[in-house]
């Protein structure tokens, strides 16, 4: 293990003491770092904002569902276009809602997730989300791979965003 | 026809997708003024803080980068303070109390409020965590940090702007 992965676990570590004593249970992070890391999505299913962008407007005869599942504030400011809100995966509320909207879904259907609320490898949002898709059987799921954030590597780049909540 | 064109010209661009990156950036600008009432229930007037020099975080509780810049902005309040540093924190979480938990928690030896999106634009979007701003004495935008940044720059910077009158 590096030294940069042993950082980020100690930070993991150092955020699950200081919110599950005294957080409300639809807030807690989920103990251990490995649901909650954007590090336990494998690289085949990672999208880069390039392809996405190409997917959305190029003539695709199947375009992808798109779900933000990062904090509602940074949804309202920006979001990618035709996305929906599903709330942060590292919340047992913000699961909730994705997996209400994913129940009726056939386990075939096209999904993108994304979130850009801090740097990949900090991302609390990303794993879980990925997660509760792939345990509830979805086999077309990509995680949209924001290396810094939603601002710099999407936003940044020229790509479309709508604003509101 | 060119009245018709122009008609479905402004209908197209109203219903255009917004940009965030249109927001403008606050750099080498005064700071967008704000009041905000502080999780501890007091008034934050960024006005106020005229003649000091100013470090405005926003960071948000599910933010692990910002873990680590917290404890040393508390530091630097404590050491910088009376050569006329202001540290305010402007918590991005959208759940008020899980902020204000942390914030207790922390022990956080400075102001604190609640942003918005509205707030998040003045400050030219903030997609991404952490954020930190320098203002200098004279309420000027000096600096801008996104992401994870070495604390050793931002010290650096933060000791030019105090040493300046």
């Amino acid at each position: 293990m590096s030294l940069r992965h042993l950082r980020i676990v100690a930070v993991a570590a150092l955020l699950a003491s200081l919110t599950l004593v005294q957080l409300p249970s639809h807030a807690q992070f989920s103990p251990g770092p490995s649901p909650e890391s954007a590090f336990s999505i494998p690289k085949a299913q990672q999208l880069q904002p390039e392809e996405l962008s190409r997917l959305l407007h190029g003539q695709v005869a199947n375009k992808p569902l798109i779900f933000q599942v990062g904090s509602h504030m940074l949804f309202a400011q920006a979001h990618i276009v035709g996305s929906e809100y599903m709330g942060p995966g590292s919340q047992s509320a913000g699961l909730k809602l994705l997996q209400d909207r994913i129940s009726p879904l056939p386990r075939k259907t096209f999904i993108v997730i994304y979130c850009g609320c801090c740097p990949w490898e900090r991302c609390p949002n990303m794993g879980p989300a990925y997660k509760l898709l792939h345990d509830m059987g979805f086999t077309n799921v990509k995680a949209l791979y924001l290396a810094n954030n939603l601002g710099a590597d999407w936003v940044g780049k020229g790509y479309p965003v709508e604003s509101g909540r | 026809m060119i009245v018709v064109g122009l008609f479905a010209t402004v209908c197209l661009a109203a219903l255009a997708p917004q940009s965030a990156s249109a927001d403008e950036s606050p750099l080498n600008k005064t700071a967008p003024q704000f009041v905000r009432k502080t999780l501890d229930g007091g008034k934050l007037d960024l006005g106020n803080f005229r003649g000091k020099v100013v470090l405005l975080d926003f960071w948000a509780t599910w933010c692990a980068s910002c873990q680590i810049e917290l404890p040393a902005f508390a530091r630097w309040q404590r050491s910088y303070g009376a050569q006329g540093l202001q540290v305010i924190g402007i918590s991005m979480d959208d759940d008020p109390e899980l902020a204000r938990r942390f914030y207790r928690r922390m022990k956080l030896s400075y102001p604190v409020a609640m942003g918005d999106e509205q707030l998040g634009a003045q400050y030219g979007g903030v997609l991404g965590l952490p954020l930190t701003f320098l203002i200098d004495r004279h309420g000027v935008v000096r600096a801008r940090f996104q992401g994870e940044t070495d604390l050793k720059l931002i010290d650096a910077r933060l000791k030019e702007l105090l040493s300046e009158p």
